[in-house]
């Protein structure tokens, strides 16, 4: 068997193994798509009405319209938990010992984890989408446009899993894995998902445009809501390959360096 | 390749390992012929593991040379690999999955194929009494069982060398008894095991020759008779019925050790029944009166505690 196959063969191993973990214990994998779900509820539920009065454009007076394509980020954002904890586990039990002393792809370990991780992530997305839409979510997009918001969707998962994977390595034990992510699942709050960044106060709403997370809103929210921005959608893949890239180094020098305990 | 390279395992030669300041490898030679049982013997914290660890290519070592299955352990950590299965001391399972799960694991990614890996399985799990738990998640296994399908788990690639790192650690005396006829039944199977263990009962059931490691340094190696012959620890343990006895036996005697609150004296001596009788014949010619006798052999306890260093002592006695 050639080196790549091997490793092909090795990585399909893990994915199945990493696969069989989630629907066997599908809490972590749920509770992620919880706090998506919950926030549509809660704002476009409850605090919709007040909310939709204060978004200019299009979306005026129809606030799901408004907040959805921020929902959606949220769900991709979600996946960042499961994965960064799914690592750590791994990291942190004997196994990976087993793994490294075995002779199999080094790399199968992480691939797995990671190809595992972006089917999860996607299924719940496409999920959350249909429960906006079941809520009243209507776009204009055509089928062009929403291919390329799935696009987008793919990449920043591709993302947002390598920083997951990660932020699961540089945790001391799983619970340090499971607060870290926190950070990038409340990220878009402090970005254009909720409400205009126009409408925050003047230090925060110069954080709240610039960070990585506003243009890929306002993009998806382009493609399905309204005309898209060519500025914003080259900001997001931009941050979304750079991201990936940054994180992918990082977890690779990681996975190379890390003392196994 | 010559005669005495093929029936070696495991070659090392002048072994160094240091944690920053602290070394924990100190020169370290060895040389384990094929198809034997090496243990490597040693206090809480004197380089077992990391030996393991390193034998085993989970971490470099700083200098010296190792040859495992006849591969460089520095040039070629894949052949190596290929050649050994590691058991090490913290289980090394997928707790997630069941017993039989964890087995095809392994067996996918030796490329056993799908027939013949889950056939390995099963045979494991026959072999190793976890027929009954085979589709329940390992969380629910006790220490015993999750240890034995840890050795399982090491054995399905058919590997010719094992690392055991101690493998009854924490282990009832049952599970550590059914840990030994494993090890057993693999050397009957021709497999070479390097085994670390803490219990110098463990090392004198099973191994062929005993190192003692301490400090970073190899003591003492030899057989387990070998290394008991190095102490002078026989001697003959007397006990009186009350303490004029004991008095008068040690005057008798001119013994020093002895042990008022048991009313026992410690007769050095290699328990001969010439001595013994010669023994009994002057406490009787002095009309003290025995309760009881018993005899002493040097046992590798006795060995360990001479050779390793003293503060290290109380960590082993009551583990």
């Amino acid at each position: 068997m050639t080196t790549l196959t091997t490793a092909a063969v090795d990585s399909a191993t893990m994915l199945r193994r990493n696969l069989r973990h989630a629907l066997r214990y599908p809490s972590l994998t749920i509770g992620g798509m919880m706090m998506p779900i919950t926030i549509l509820l809660l704002f476009v539920g409850v605090f919709g009405n007040a909310l939709g009065a204060g978004v200019g454009g299009p979306a005026k007076g129809d606030y799901i319209t408004y907040v959805a394509p921020g929902i959606i980020l949220m769900a991709v954002a979600s996946g960042c938990l499961s994965t960064s904890v799914a690592v750590c586990t791994d990291m942190t039990e004997g196994i990976v010992d087993r793994f490294r002393t075995m002779g199999i792809a080094r790399a199968s370990l992480l691939t797995g984890h990671v190809v595992g991780s972006m089917i999860q992530t996607l299924i719940s997305t496409a999920a959350v989408i249909g429960i906006a839409v079941a809520m009243g979510f209507r776009t204009h997009g055509g089928v062009a446009d929403w291919l390329a918001a799935a696009g987008l969707l793919v990449l920043l998962t591709f993302a947002l899993t390598w920083v997951g994977v990660m932020l699961g390595l540089l945790a001391n034990n799983p619970e340090g894995a499971s607060n870290t992510p926190l950070i990038v699942q409340f990220l878009p709050f402090v970005g254009s998902a909720i409400v205009p960044p126009e409408s925050m106060p003047a230090g925060v709403r110069w954080f709240a445009e610039y960070q990585p997370f506003t243009p890929i809103i306002e993009t998806l929210r382009g493609l399905l809501v309204d005309a898209p921005d060519g500025h914003d959608a080259v900001a997001s893949v931009a941050w979304c390959a750079g991201l990936a890239a940054v994180a992918y180094a990082s977890s690779k020098a990681l996975f190379n360096r890390k003392a196994p305990r | 390749m010559n005669t005495e390279a093929r029936q070696t395992a495991i070659h090392v030669a002048g072994l160094r390992k240091a944690f920053g300041e602290k070394t924990v490898l100190d020169g370290i030679d060895l040389t384990v012929p094929r198809g034997t049982v090496f243990s490597l013997l040693g206090p809480n914290g004197s380089g077992k593991t990391t030996m393991v660890r390193i034998l085993s290519t989970l971490i470099r070592a700083d200098g010296g040379e190792a040859r495992v299955a006849g591969r460089d352990l520095a040039r070629d950590p894949d052949g190596v690999r290929k050649a050994i299965g590691v058991t090490g001391q913290y289980s090394a399972v997928d707790g997630l999955l069941t017993g039989r799960e964890n087995l095809i694991l392994m067996a996918d990614l030796h490329h056993l194929g799908k027939a013949a890996g889950r056939r390995a399985a099963d045979g494991l799990l026959e072999r190793f009494d976890l027929v009954e738990a085979a589709n329940k998640t390992v969380a629910t296994y006790s220490g015993g069982m999750r240890r034995r399908l840890d050795i399982a788990m090491t054995l399905i690639g058919g590997p010719r060398i094992i690392f055991l790192d101690e493998p009854t650690t924490g282990l009832d005396p049952r599970s550590r008894r059914t840990t030994w006829e494993i090890v057993r039944g693999l050397v009957r199977d021709g497999v070479t095991i390097f085994l670390t263990t803490q219990y110098l009962e463990e090392a004198d059931q099973l191994a062929d020759r005993i190192a003692v490691l301490d400090g970073g340094r190899l003591v003492a190696e030899g057989t387990s008779g070998e290394l008991k012959r190095l102490v002078p620890g026989g001697h003959v343990r007397l006990r009186f019925h009350d303490l004029a006895g004991l008095d008068a036996a040690a005057r008798v005697l001119g013994v020093t050790a002895r042990d008022d609150d048991a009313l026992c004296l410690q007769v050095p001596g290699d328990g001969g029944v010439r001595s013994l009788r010669a023994l009994l014949g002057r406490l009787e010619d002095a009309a003290v009166e025995v309760g009881e006798l018993s005899v002493h052999t040097p046992d590798l306890d006795d060995v360990f505690l001479a050779l390793t260093g003293e503060n290290e002592n109380e960590k082993v006695t009551s583990a």
